[in-house]
């Protein structure tokens, strides 16, 4: 089989060159036909999402903002292994580790906590391979509609605790629906 | 000259120019409409119902933006250019006859501003002219790209002008009046010229494609190759007046085509309903016909708008003069003789 | 009323006439030429002579002066451009100028208008059909004639534009 004959994509197809057949030539048979196929169109269902009042579902793997969690008594979970930071492929994730004062006990679950966690969303691809590795289920990434806002400081989109760290008041009333069920 | 044949006149002409007006509006509406459909879209649908607002809403943005002058030595050519441009698409309207006569006031009314012996050649004459506004103003603008586009735009309006004088001059010798108004009575009396002359209507109509520089020969305002065209320079309202005048041409040619080739305000049973039902139904329903074949060839050029690409220069000009210009006088040999054959 | 029409239309004929000879700008003489060609129309429409005026609209206004502009614009002449004439060409410009309004002056003298009552034959000449009759009965020969003219002058046009074959 020579270099000419193969076709990669399987939808390879030859040019020809052949004469025009005189109907092809005055061009206005073909000019119809053009005109029935957006003739054709004309009566199609429209495929236009109207925005503000229709809304498309989200695909069920749908990965938006992240999410640092609490657990039942309200304590982070994070422990600041850094096991999210090294699976990151866009090594979005940095974070400091500390330990934990006596007097801390009801803020942080384990005795070593993040000090210091930040994403930076212009890195982050929202893969959530950070969701996969993270061995305590601190991290993951929600089903939030929030997008990254625009802004002009590079400093603005790296998202620190304040901005991750689940809300107090999500975590009592999961608690609280926890309890109920 | 008394009174009363000024009124008559001048209401007809407000109403002409209203009609215009209105027609071109609401062209850029439906030419985004089609767009949309044709392309599986819905199309502008925000302002007001369906978009019927969208005209006021752009005329009123073109309003609202910064006037903007190119370092240009010839302001006045400037501002002339959408000036022509907007009067000679307005000024054609004049001879087109819209309606037969209506009786008001005990007086017979001819809905037709003028009916001057030479409509044929006054429509031609002024369709020349619709160059310079053009030309002017891209001349004007000190800009390549602009200069480019209307020198474009000049050479084919000059080439497929001899071929459409030419597809005209058959139906001249078949209906052997010049008057746009004999030749819509003649063909209420004998039938459409385009079943007699179906060769002339498709040059025609492709001469007015490219007479109105609309798809597929837009060659003046090609943007892949020459940005905006000749309005490049142009911004606010003096761009919209170009805008305008194009969509205004556009109703313009198809009142000339549904005039001359599909029996102007003539339709099936005109007679029957004159007789019967009176001539002011009799003159309301022709208007009424003829503004749906007017309608109809504005969608039409919306139509192949969205259909077919657009011609090269070199392909423009060789079917302009190789082709169209030999078939029209080829069609003229044949019209004159049959007709000295059946006669 | 009609008298004013005429002296209105007068003025902008002569006034633009002037101004293509005097104005600078190779573009805007050309633009003076159309107004004045368009006034010209006026003046046959003043004469009743509608497809003469429209005509010549069509043929003078929309198609050479398109076409003349067209070369002028693509020349793209600027005043820096012009080199200034010598000056005896100057003077044999004017004295030129001058012998040919001799000549016009002596030929319009003699050629006073003969007083010839205008008789109204009746026929309606602005008809087509009137004004194809008298073009190719009475007036065949000098029709053929200007035929004959355009076609040797695109003759001309396709020589001199065609490529010289190589030998």
């Amino acid at each position: 089989m020579s270099v000419q004959q193969i076709s990669l994509s399987g939808r390879k197809i030859e040019v020809s060159n052949k004469e025009m057949t005189f109907l092809e030539r005055i061009y206005l048979w073909t000019i119809l036909k053009g005109l029935w196929t957006t003739l054709k169109h004309l009566f199609r269902r429209k495929v236009t999402i109207k925005y503000p009042e229709e809304t498309r579902t989200m695909s069920p793997v749908y990965r938006g903002q992240h999410m640092l969690m609490r657990d039942d008594e309200g304590r982070e979970r994070c422990t600041a292994c850094g096991l999210c930071a090294l699976s990151c492929p866009a090594e979005a994730i940095t974070m400091k580790a500390a330990e934990r004062k006596p007097e801390e006990k009801h803020l942080y679950r384990e005795e070593k906590y993040a000090e210091i966690y930040e994403i930076n969303m212009l890195r982050c691809i929202f893969c959530g391979l950070c969701e996969e590795a993270c061995p305590k289920e601190a991290i993951y990434l929600t089903k939030s509609k929030k997008i990254v806002q625009a802004n002009y400081e590079r400093e603005d989109f790296i998202y620190g605790k304040d901005k991750l760290v689940m809300p107090l008041e999500m975590a009592i009333k999961n608690t609280q629906s926890n309890k109920v069920n | 000259m008394d009174s009363v044949f000024i009124i008559e006149k001048s209401a007809i002409i407000v109403a002409v120019f209203a009609l215009t007006m209105l027609m071109a509006m609401y062209s850029t509406w439906a030419e985004r409409k089609v767009a949309a459909f044709l392309q599986d879209r819905v199309g502008p649908n925000r302002a007001g119902w369906g978009g019927l607002l969208q005209p006021l809403a752009d005329g009123a943005k073109l309003f609202t933006k910064e006037e903007f002058f190119p370092n240009t030595p010839n302001k006045f050519l400037f501002i002339l250019g959408p000036f022509i441009a907007m009067s000679t698409a307005l000024i054609t309207s004049a001879v087109i006859p819209w309606g037969d006569k209506i009786h008001v006031f005990g007086k017979d009314v001819l809905l037709q501003a003028t009916d001057i012996d030479v409509s044929v050649l006054y429509v031609f004459g002024v369709l020349s002219i619709g160059v310079y506004g053009i030309m002017i103003g891209a001349w004007a603008s000190n800009n390549k790209y602009s200069l480019m586009s209307a020198v474009r735009a000049s050479s084919q309006m000059i080439s497929y002008e001899v071929a459409m004088g030419l597809a005209m001059i058959s139906i001249l010798m078949m209906s052997g009046s010049l008057s746009l108004k004999e030749i819509t009575v003649m063909q209420a009396n004998d039938g459409w010229n385009i079943f007699y002359q179906p060769l002339a209507f498709i040059i025609f109509l492709i001469c007015s494609f490219a007479e109105t520089n609309r798809t597929p020969f837009d060659l003046a305002e090609c943007e892949s190759e020459l940005i905006g065209g000749y309005h490049t320079e142009y911004s606010s309202m003096k761009m919209g007046f170009y805008l305008f005048a194009e969509y205004a041409n556009m109703f313009i040619s198809s009142a000339i085509l549904s005039v001359v080739f599909l029996g102007g305000y003539h339709f099936p049973g005109m007679d029957w309903v004159n007789a019967n039902w009176g001539i002011n139904i009799g003159a309301i329903l022709g208007f009424l016909a003829l503004f749906a074949k007017i309608c109809f060839f504005i969608f039409f050029y919306m139509w192949v708008r969205w259909t077919i690409p657009r011609f090269r220069y070199d392909q423009l000009m060789h079917l302009g003069w190789k082709i169209l210009i030999p078939l029209a006088v080829i069609n003229i040999i044949i019209t004159g003789i049959v007709m000295v054959l059946f006669k | 009323m009609l008298l004013y029409v005429f002296y209105i239309l007068s003025a902008i004929t002569l006034g633009t006439a002037f101004l293509t000879v005097i104005s600078k700008n190779a573009i805007h003489s050309a633009i003076y030429l159309v107004v004045c060609f368009f006034s010209l129309a006026g003046h046959y429409l003043l004469f009743n002579a509608q497809f003469l005026a429209v005509v010549h609209i069509i043929v003078y206004a929309g198609a050479i002066m398109v076409l003349l502009l067209f070369t002028l614009m693509l020349m793209n002449l600027n005043n820096e451009d012009e080199t200034s004439k010598p000056l005896y060409t100057k003077f044999a410009a004017v004295i030129s100028a001058g012998l040919l309004c001799l000549v016009l002056i002596a030929a319009l003298r003699k050629a006073l208008p003969e007083n010839i009552e205008y008789v109204n034959s009746g026929t309606d000449f602005q008809s087509i059909k009137v004004l194809g009759k008298v073009l190719l009965n009475e007036y065949a020969v000098p029709f053929e004639f200007a035929s004959v003219l355009l076609l040797v002058s695109m003759i001309g046009a396709v020589l001199i534009s065609k490529k010289e074959e190589k030998i």
